[in-house]
Order: C-alpha cells, then sequence, then structure tokens
C-alpha cells in the first residue's frame, strides 16, 4: 500500500503549463482580478494514477475540493482541475474527498506580498510540493478481504483447533504412553489418584 | 483444555485491535443508507430527447441532482458547500445542467447525463442583492446565447459552451437590481428590466453579443414597489406597489415605459394586502387577496380584468407553451383530504385540459409548489404531469390522477433524533419460525459455510444474501430478544415527526404537527427538538410510551412555543397544547410521576421555568426536590455562563401555579476582548457508568470523577473565531474549560497556544476529546482530557476498606470542593471533523469508541485506547497487556474502520448512538441530507454468535468427533483384547 508518487514524464508534460504559473509566481500574479486588491485565486489538479485504481474507480466527478474545513467547496473539471476564487492571502488548508482514497491534506500559503504567489506543503509527509497536484497518498479498501479457502483458515479456527487437539490426543498419546516405563507410569498414577484430579482452575494460571 | 483456553484467548486478543471491519458481503446486512435531496426550491423537465426523462432540481440542502421522471430515483447529485446556496438552476445547449450560487457569485456547468462539473465560473459581487438566472431556451442548438446572469450589483453574460464571461456591465454605483431579463427568440436584443431603490423602472436594451446598451429608459414611480413581480409577456409585467394595494403594469414596449395603475379595489370587493402568486404566466396573472386567488386577465393595453378566483389557497406554476401557440398551466388546490389539480389554457380559463382530484395523506400538508410538464401522448394529445412539493418536503409527482412517486425529503432536514421501543409481541417476545425443515436448514447453513470459505458460485451468494435478510427477521415490528430492532424517532424542520425501523430503514408512521389552537399566527409549528415522554418499565406497562415534541411558531427566540405529545407505537398525537410562553431551553429532570411521564422544566425567555405535566402529582414532586434543581444558561455572544436555582412560585404575577421564577446563583464571564466562546457540551444525561474505578498495570487504582454537572466549554480569541486562513498562529488561541454547573466552579482549565476553531467535541464518563486547529503545525490535532477524583485516591489500602475507614460510600456533593486532577494528551489528525459521537452501550461495560463524522462525510470509529493519556512511547510489558498502545503522534485512520464504509452520509449533520439490549451492541444513527443507521459491537460480539456462525462446521465437528470417540473406543477394545491374549 505504499503511496505511488511517480510522475512520468509525459504528465509533466501535460502539467508544464500550470507549473509555469507557480514556477514565475511571483511574476505572473494569480490573482483573481483588478478591483479587490487581496483576494486571490488558487487553481490546482487532482490526479489518480492509473495504478492505484481498485474496484470502484472513483469519478472526478464524485471528488470533493475542501477549503479551510468546509468554508468553499469545488468540483474537478473532467481534466481534474480545480479552481478556488475570491481567496484572502494567508495560510489555508484544501483537502481532497475521493470515496476510496486518502489524500493528504495540504497547506497552502497565498503571498500578499508576492501578489498571490501560492506555496503549497502536504501536512502529513511535511512534502512541499512544486506545483499544486495531489495525488492519494493511498488508496482505501473498506472492506476486509475474505481470505481464500485453506486447510489452514479452517485449522486454525477454534473448532478446527478442537478437532486437531483430539487427533493429537487420540494418535499421539498412546504413542507416549509406549514410551513411558510401565514402572513409572504405575508410580505416576499412584501420585494422581492421591492428589485427586486436576481441575481446570488450577491449571489456568499455569498455562499463562 | 487449558491449552485451548489459552489459544482462543490469543486469538481473541490478536484480533481485538481491529474491532470494526465488515467484509463486503456482510454490507446492507445490519445497515441502511438513505439518499435524499431536500426540498425543492427549482425544478427544469427535460423530456426533450427520447430516453431518459429526467427532472433537474435544486434544493433548500444546497443539492443539484438529476431525478428518473419514472421512479424517482437519483441519477447523480451534487452537495454544495453549505455557504452555496443555489439560487437558480436551467439547462444550457440541452446537455449541461446551469446552476447559480452563492448569491449569484458563482455559475457552475454540470454535464446533464453523469453529473461531472464542465465549468465553473467565478463572477465578481460587489454587494448583496437578488440574484437572477437567465438561460436562453433556444432549440438550435449550434446558435450560442450567452446565459445572462445578474447578481451582487453586476450583470453578466457568459458563454454556455466554456464558461467564459463575454462581457459584463457594473450597476453598482446606481443600486440598480434586475428583476426580468426578457430574451425575445430569434433577436440579439436583450431586454433588462430592474428598479432603483424600489421606486424607479429602468429598462435597458442590450446587445446580446457585444453587451453595448442600445437604449435605457427610466421612469419614477412614486409610490415605490413591493418587489414582487410577474411577467406577463414579452414586453409586459405587473408589479404590486409599496402599500399591496395597487397592481402596476408595465408595459416596455420599443423601450419605452409606460405605467399603468389598477387599485385591487377595483378589482375585487373585500380588497386586502395583495401577494403575487405566479412567476410566469402568459398574459395572466395570479394574486392572493384576502386568502381567495383571483386569476387576472392582462388585456393589450394593460387593462386588468378578473377572469376567475378560487376561494382556497392554489399553488401555481409557470405557463408552458403546448401545441398551437397556446400556454397552459397548472394549479392545484385543497379540498378536504383531497387536492384537485387542473391544467388550463391561459387563453381560454373555461378550457381545462386536464381535471384531476387525487387522495393526499394528510400529514403532507398544503402544496407549497407546483412543476408543470406536458409531453405527446400516442394519440398526439398533451399529457401533463405535475411535479408538486409539499409542505412536508417531500415531492410527488402526479400523472394520470395518481401519485407515480413520492420522495420524503423532510428527512434530509433531520434536526432531533430519539429511539423508541417497539411494542412487544402478541405471544411474548416471539422469533419466527423461520426454518422449516432440517434439510432446508441444513442446505442454508451449508450455503453460508461456502460463502465463508470463498467457494461459494455468484448465484449461492445472492442466495446467501436473501437467506440472511429473511433469517434475521430484522424487519418485523415487534421487539426483539437482542434489541436490535428499535424504532428512530425523528423530528424534520418542516415539523414533521418521522418513526424509522432499525431493520430497513422504512417508514413505520408519520405525522405532522398540528398546531392546536388553529390560530391565523401559527398554522403550522416548526419542530424544535424531542424528548422522551413517557417510557413504560416497572409500573404503568400497559402505557404506550410516548414523546414530546416541542415546536415554536415562528423563528423569532420570544415565539410562543407549542408542545404535542405523540404515542410512539401507532404515531397518533395524544394532547397537544399552546403553551404561551416561549421555549429557550428544554430540561428534562430526574423524576417521573407514577405513570412514569417525566417531568420537564421550560425555562422562558423572561425567565421564568414553567413544570410539565401539569398534574398536581408533579407539582407536589417537584416541590420535594425544589432546592435541589439548578441549570444554566449559556450567553456566548456575551461570553457570560450563568447558574440558576429555583426561587419561588411566580403566583405574584400569573395565576399559574405550575411557573416558578429562579435566582441567578454564579456566573463565569470570560473576557470578551481575549475569549469568545465557541462550544459548550455536557454529558448526555442517559449515559451509564460502568465502573467508577480504574485499575492500572501497576494494581494501582484511579478514580474517575463522574459528575452530571460538568460543563466543557471551549473559547477561542476573537480574531480566531472565522476560518482557518483568516489568523496566524501568534493572534490566536484556544482556551478549554471544565465548570461544575452547579457552583460555578471551574475545576481545569487547559490552555492551547496558536490554536483555533472549529471545536468538536464529546464528553463521557469522566472524559472528553475535542477537535480542533493547530495552526503552527498547520494540522488538526486531538485533545483528550480526562479527570481523576483526588479525594478518593486514599482508599487503596484493603485494610482501610475492611474496616469501613474509606469514603466510598460517602455521597458525591457539588458543595464541597472537588480534588481533582486531569491527564491529557493531543495527537494529530488529518482530517476535518463535522461532528464527534461516542458509542452508548447498555450497561456502559463494553469499551467505547469514538465515531467521528469526517468533512468527507464518512463516519470513521476510533478505539478509544488510541486516545488514552496513559499512552507512552515505549509501554511496559504489564501496559502493553493492559491494552494501551504505543504512543505515536497521529491517530490512525483505517479505512476498514469506517462504519460507513462504501456510502456518505452527505451534509452529515449529527450522530446519535442508543444501547441495544446486548451489551456489546450499541445502534448508530447518522443524519444530515443522507440517513444512516448500522450497529456497531465496539468490542466485537463477545456476547452473542455472529451471523456468521457456521452451525454446519460446528456439526460436522461433532459428527467428527463423535466419530472419532467411536473409532478409538473400538480400536482400544481390539488393543486391549490383543494385549489379553498375549
Amino acid at each position: 500500500m505504499a503511496p505511488i508518487l511517480r510522475s512520468t514524464s509525459l504528465f509533466a508534460l501535460i502539467v508544464c503549463q500550470i507549473s509555469l504559473i507557480f514556477l514565475f509566481a511571483s511574476t505572473l500574479p494569480i490573482s483573481s482580478g483588478s478591483e479587490s486588491e487581496d483576494s486571490y485565486t488558487i487553481t490546482g489538479r487532482v490526479r489518480i494514477p492509473a495504478s492505484t485504481v481498485i474496484g470502484h474507480a472513483a469519478k472526478f466527478s464524485n471528488i470533493k475540493v475542501i477549503l479551510n474545513g468546509g468554508q468553499h467547496v469545488t468540483f474537478l473539471r473532467p481534466d481534474g482541475y480545480f479552481t478556488f476564487h475570491k481567496v484572502p492571502a494567508g495560510t489555508h488548508l484544501i483537502e481532497v474527498y475521493a470515496m476510496g482514497y486518502f489524500f493528504s491534506p495540504v497547506r497552502v500559503d497565498v503571498s500578499a506580498r508576492h501578489r498571490g504567489k501560492v506555496q503549497a506543503t502536504l501536512t502529513e509527509t511535511r512534502r512541499s510540493l512544486t506545483e499544486l497536484v495531489l495525488e492519494p497518498l493511498r488508496a482505501e479498501q473498506y472492506y476486509e478481504m475474505r481470505e481464500p479457502f485453506s486447510v489452514m483458515s479452517i485449522l486454525k479456527s477454534p473448532m478446527g483447533l478442537m478437532v486437531g487437539f483430539m487427533v493429537v490426543v487420540v494418535f499421539l498419546m498412546p504413542k507416549l504412553m509406549e514410551n513411558i516405563d510401565p514402572e513409572e507410569m504405575k508410580s505416576a498414577q499412584e501420585q494422581m489418584r492421591s492428589q485427586g484430579v486436576p481441575s481446570l482452575t488450577s491449571l489456568l494460571p499455569a498455562s499463562r | 483444555m487449558a491449552i485451548r483456553v489459552f489459544l482462543t484467548l490469543l486469538l481473541f486478543l490478536s484480533s481485538a485491535i481491529l474491532s470494526f471491519s465488515l467484509y463486503e458481503d456482510q454490507a446492507g446486512l445490519t445497515d441502511w443508507h438513505q439518499r435524499y435531496i431536500g426540498k425543492v426550491k427549482h425544478a427544469v423537465f427535460h423530456t426533450q430527447k427520447t430516453g431518459r426523462k429526467r427532472v433537474i432540481v435544486s434544493t433548500e440542502e444546497n443539492v443539484v441532482a438529476s431525478l428518473d421522471l419514472r421512479h424517482g430515483e437519483i441519477f447523480w447529485r451534487h452537495v454544495l458547500g453549505t455557504k452555496d446556496a443555489i439560487d437558480g438552476v436551467g439547462i444550457a445547449l440541452g446537455k449541461y445542467v446551469i446552476t447559480l450560487s452563492s448569491e449569484g457569485s458563482t455559475l457552475r456547468a454540470w454535464n446533464l447525463p453523469d453529473g461531472q462539473m464542465v465549468w465553473e465560473t467565478s463572477l465578481h459581487s460587489a454587494q448583496h442583492s437578488k440574484s437572477l438566472l437567465s438561460v436562453p431556451i433556444n432549440l438550435k442548438v449550434d446558435k450560442d446565447y450567452p446565459i445572462i446572469v445578474f447578481g451582487g450589483g453586476y450583470l453578466h453574460a457568459v458563454s454556455a459552451i466554456d464558461g467564459e464571461v463575454l462581457w459584463k456591465k457594473d450597476f453598482t454605483a446606481e443600486g440598480f437590481e434586475v428583476q426580468r431579463v426578457l430574451q425575445p427568440p430569434g433577436s440579439s436584443i436583450i431586454y433588462v428590466l430592474g428598479f432603483i431603490n424600489f421606486s424607479e423602472a429602468v429598462v435597458y436594451q442590450i446587445d446580446s453579443k457585444s453587451g453595448e446598451v442600445v437604449a435605457e429608459k427610466s421612469m419614477m414611480f412614486p409610490g415605490g414597489f413591493s418587489g414582487e413581480i410577474s411577467s406577463v409577456s414579452s414586453d409586459k409585467v405587473v408589479v404590486l406597489d409599496s402599500t399591496r394595494s395597487i397592481l402596476v403594469t408595465i408595459g416596455f414596449i420599443d423601450g419605452d415605459i409606460s405605467f399603468q395603475k389598477t387599485p385591487i379595489s377595483d378589482l375585487v370587493e373585500d380588497s386586502g394586502k395583495a401577494e403575487i402568486l405566479s412567476a410566469l404566466l402568459s398574459n395572466m396573472l395570479a394574486v392572493k387577496v384576502n386568502k381567495r386567488t383571483l386569476f387576472v386577465k392582462v388585456g393589450g393595453e394593460g387593462k386588468l380584468e378578473v377572469v376567475d378566483s378560487l376561494s382556497d389557497e392554489t399553488a401555481m406554476s409557470d405557463s408552458l407553451p403546448v401545441a398551437d401557440d397556446q400556454e397552459a398551466f397548472a394549479s392545484v388546490h385543497h379540498e378536504g383530504s383531497k387536492i384537485h389539480l387542473m391544467v388550463k389554457l391561459v387563453n381560454e380559463l373555461d378550457n381545462v385540459l386536464l381535471r384531476e382530484t387525487i387522495q393526499m395523506d394528510q400529514h403532507r400538508g398544503r402544496v407549497h409548489k407546483v412543476f408543470m410538464n406536458n409531453y405527446i401522448r400516442t394519440d398526439r394529445s398533451n399529457g401533463f404531469r405535475a411535479l408538486i412539493v409539499m409542505e412536508d418536503h417531500s415531492l410527488l409527482l402526479l400523472q394520470q390522477g395518481a401519485i407515480v412517486w413520492s420522495r420524503e425529503e423532510g428527512l434530509a432536514s433531520v434536526t432531533d433524533v430519539t429511539t423508541a421501543e417497539l411494542p412487544l409481541g402478541k405471544d411474548g417476545v416471539s422469533v419466527a419460525k423461520v426454518e422449516h425443515t432440517l434439510f432446508e436448514w441444513l442446505k442454508g447453513h451449508v450455503l453460508k459455510l461456502k460463502g465463508s470459505l470463498l467457494l461459494a458460485s455468484p448465484e449461492d451468494v445472492v442466495a446467501i444474501q436473501e437467506l440472511r435478510v429473511k433469517s434475521s427477521g430484522k424487519n418485523k415490528l415487534t421487539r426483539d430478544h437482542n434489541g436490535f430492532r428499535k424504532l428512530i424517532l425523528a423530528l424534520t424542520r418542516p415539523g414533521k415527526l418521522f418513526a424509522l425501523h432499525t431493520g430497513d430503514g422504512r417508514i413505520v408512521w408519520s405525522m405532522l404537527l398540528k398546531s392546536p389552537s388553529n390560530s391565523q399566527a401559527c398554522e403550522r409549528p416548526n419542530g424544535i427538538s424531542l424528548y422522551q415522554w413517557q417510557v413504560p418499565h416497572h409500573h404503568a406497562m400497559d402505557e404506550n410510551p410516548s414523546v414530546l415534541v416541542v415546536g415554536k411558531c415562528g423563528s423569532d427566540s420570544s415565539a410562543p412555543g407549542v408542545l404535542s405529545f405523540v404515542d410512539v407505537y401507532t404515531g397518533k398525537e395524544i394532547s397537544s397544547s399552546d403553551i404561551g410562553h416561549s421555549v429557550v431551553q428544554v430540561m428534562p429532570l430526574p423524576f417521573t410521576d407514577s405513570t412514569e411521564q417525566r417531568l420537564h422544566l421550560i425555562a422562558d425567555t423572561v425567565g421564568h421555568v414553567h413544570l410539565y405535566p401539569k398534574t398536581s402529582e408533579a407539582l407536589s414532586i417537584f416541590q420535594r426536590e425544589f432546592q435541589n434543581v439548578y441549570w444554566y444558561t449559556v450567553e456566548a455572544d456575551d461570553g457570560i455562563i450563568r447558574g440558576h436555582v429555583m426561587k419561588g412560585s411566580c403566583s405574584s404575577e400569573t395565576a399559574d401555579e405550575y411557573c416558578f421564577t429562579t435566582r441567578e446563583l454564579w456566573t463565569v464571564v470570560f473576557p470578551s476582548e481575549s475569549e469568545k466562546i465557541i462550544s459548550t457540551l455536557t454529558r448526555k444525561p442517559n449515559e451509564v457508568v460502568h465502573t467508577q474505578a480504574k485499575v492500572n498495570s501497576d494494581q494501582d487504582l484511579l478514580y474517575k470523577y463522574v459528575s452530571r454537572n460538568l460543563l466543557f466549554v471551549a473559547t477561542v480569541s476573537p480574531k480566531g473565531a472565522g476560518e482557518i486562513g483568516s489568523v496566524t498562529p501568534e493572534e490566536s488561541s484556544l482556551v478549554v474549560y471544565l465548570i461544575d454547573t452547579i457552583t460555578g466552579r471551574i475545576l481545569h482549565r487547559l490552555s492551547h497556544q496558536g490554536c483555533q476553531g472549529p471545536v468538536h467535541a464529546v464528553f463521557s464518563e469522566n472524559w472528553v476529546v475535542y477537535h480542533y486547529f493547530n495552526l503552527r503545525a498547520h494540522k488538526y490535532e486531538v485533545t483528550v482530557v480526562e479527570i481523576y477524583d483526588q479525594s478518593r485516591a486514599e482508599n487503596k489500602n484493603v485494610w482501610k476498606l475492611i474496616l469501613g475507614k474509606h469514603n466510598l460510600t460517602a455521597p458525591i456533593t457539588s458543595y464541597s470542593r472537588p480534588e481533582v486532577f486531569t491527564k491529557s494528551q493531543s495527537y494529530f489528525f488529518a482530517q476535518s471533523v463535522k461532528t464527534i459521537a461516542v458509542t452508548s452501550t447498555a450497561k456502559g461495560i463494553t469499551s467505547k469508541q469514538l465515531l467521528i463524522g469526517t468533512i468527507g462525510d464518512q463516519i470513521l470509529a476510533l478505539d478509544k485506547r488510541f486516545v488514552d493519556p496513559r499512552r507512552t512511547l515505549n509501554p511496559s510489558q504489564a501496559e502493553k497487556e493492559e491494552g494501551i498502545i504505543p504512543l505515536t503522534d497521529t491517530l490512525p485512520i483505517i479505512p476498514q474502520a469506517y462504519i460507513t464504509h462504501s456510502h456518505k452520509v452527505e451534509g452529515l449533520r449529527g450522530i446519535v448512538t442508543a444501547p441495544s439490549k446486548l451489551e456489546s451492541t450499541t445502534h448508530v444513527f447518522a443524519y444530515g441530507v443522507d440517513l444512516f443507521y448500522t450497529r456497531l459491537a465496539p468490542s466485537k460480539t463477545y456476547d452473542s454468535l455472529t451471523d456468521d456462525f457456521s452451525y454446519a462446521l460446528l456439526l460436522i465437528t461433532i459428527v467428527a468427533l463423535v466419530a472419532a470417540i467411536y473409532i478409538t473406543w473400538v480400536l482400544s477394545e481390539k488393543k486391549e483384547l490383543s494385549e489379553k491374549w498375549r
């Protein structure tokens, strides 16, 4: 379940455009407009590597991107991009929710001095992102996997253990008994008779 | 034997850490999930094309959804953010659903078939104003007419294809508010009609391609407008003036504005305040005057003329073009328990195209909204279907005189939840005879065994599921032995009470609150909260249990309250009363009268409290405990918490002997410049605590400080009360308090520097767990505080206990100064949280789990052991045996621990837990826009066999053992014989 964070060269080409924005952010402001001084736009992208897609593949239409714990909620476009408009300068938190995946929350610093320059850091791994491309840390499986049928699973079950124990007693004990010296056996039996039958309660702490 | 016990113990321990998990084929077995959308605001039909007929709706829960018109199922649905209220919805280009939200500042397009967002555009808005969406209805798809949006003082034209803003006009300076945008077909000129300060009408003619103002005309109207408007044709609107007594027809032919005033008194004898009902009827207008609905025809020169009137309240749809340039509209009115749906042609009101009478459930209330759609029947005539929204928020489709489908959308706005027992079966606790023959029984279990060993074929899996649902008998309407079958009572915002069955979530009964006195002021009270009124046990066994529903007439805090008592078994209202005072706080008291009715105190805004039930018996019980009744109020805005005590009867002011005056006992004032109350919380009053003492691994004893009168308060610096991102770590700090509500004594104070809210907390037994945001680490944190009693810590010596020199039997009192100490620990948590709850079981023995409702609308079950202040980095062997988990900085999120598994409880607002009779098991009900129910066993079902238990395997084992015994017996006989021969 290791997170797969390989970025292919093809992918790099695709996001070339957006990375440009972030690389030259100091010169290219991503502010939303001229009329409001302190409101900026955060644009990013959610990418789910094909290799992690399991059973119920998360559709882009069901993914939500949440800013600051519910202040703004937005959705993904078909190409995976999302945008938050009218975000004031400051430090924000972006969370991505997709069924079947776990995304790390992202700390996003929108700089007022650099006219809306965006810096992003994954808060879970403390990895800083050069571009706002969010990938799942891991795929999530909500169900326990049923173990395939095996003899071991039957043997491991309490009833299997019961049968096993019986088999051991039935077939091995006589063998063991044979090995014991009849004299010794007799003395042991004598001893047992004098002590009485050991009860379960006296056995329990001993086994622990 | 001993080894076996040990081995099973080992097995149990090894599986204990993952206490909740589900196999995929177990999904839906004990849980159910229902999807809702909320009260529909707008509806747009999409039935032109062959194929799937659908209706696009937007709702008051900020949901945009596409519904199947045949069955009412949800094709797709999106729940927008809580502040993202939808203002308008339309279909553009025949393939995109356009929604306008956030007061006209966000425009989104969704793909019609699958709901994928296509584009999103943020529009400028400078001020609050009503917003308006106008999507061109062009049948020629290739021509790109822009979408016209007004909101926040700006008029925008947006391309429907990619959401690009083509042009915008700034109207902020004039204070111009657009009322109507008319896009005459085939013309590129659009007419924009609006008012300036509701006293001047302005019409702009704008070129829709370039945004240039071609012509502008304005005209003052001295009286001022009320804001209600109805479009009657492409060049006329009718508005009401500010006195609501004159109808003004505004014509703007070719850019010239003309007013024509018609006083209502000219139209109808008994004039009064009028209300425009219809929004868009061609050459027609529906006006409500004195509870009568008038249909007013608008003549060519703006002349008004009453053509029809209905005596009852009527809901009306917009008009709809039908064949041959005719327009039709639908109206629905009530008559007793029936509703009449009529579709008439606008030009000939006598020509009723459709008249249908439908029997309607009384508990749906009145019709609020009607949306009409037509279709061509096989004989080329027009057929009509109507989508109606009822007072209880339910959504129904009417077609051919019948309700085709209905959706109980009231359940999307649940305000309070409680649980109730089902009636006993006739012959005591009856478990049905499900298995008929031994063969069938065995077959069923062999199937189950195959399933659990992964040998089952797909058909077998289906058979197993069926068998499971059938054999569990979970859907019966009688009480069961384990307490798994219960009723969930959910009170919704429109004032309807639903009883849901825990087995499958179906509605057992529902009841709409009625105003007891049918007064004009309060036709339909809103539901506020729900209390257990009568839970019969011991004596009064024959009484049916009942609940108290507290409602309110109107939205302000001083509005008079309404009490309603509802029989849980039948869903019938036993009685209801107009209590004549406001309801601020309802306090269930720990006393019941001889019929097991619980005493309740209701505080009003004047500072009096009122005792219910109003019987002399209740009064005498209350008089006895008069001195011991305390309560507190939280004034979050002023930062004050006050403690109150009873003073005396308020007989000096009123003759009501059930009314009492109170006196302030203590106040806790938080400095308003540095602290602002953001969250308060107490323990659940009905929580059961199994043991007061906690034994440590080193055989040491800790005594929990278990008090019902503890209040958890969280305050934050005023600057940090806003959203994340609005404050720096230095400016914000979070302080939490534990306050005794009898004395006002602060037992514990804990400050978190550089932290802010929102705080979500849960309080149980002697611990509080709360979730907040740490600005320095920029992560969410969870802190646990456990509070222990120091004064009892001395009672460790066995001799003291034997000789009776202990203070364990000393009564716990809030008057003495409690010696307490606390332990706390903090962890990171990787998600935003909407709500936290804790499991509750019948005796409180089972270990607890926190139920964390995440922002992704899932519910995570987290063992309380993960939030234990005694966790250390390297626990000793003894501590490990006790179950202490090594300390980690982050709380784990195990995907299998999501109790909602592959579901989402969209718009999650609350989680309610209730114990079942079986100690290991608890009911969990989560509500939001969706509903979700499941049964949880936080420490696994140690007191019963699971559904998975394979009886077949047990049988086989027993047979094998018997066979083995027989074989060994035979063998030993033989051996003995041979030994004897030797």
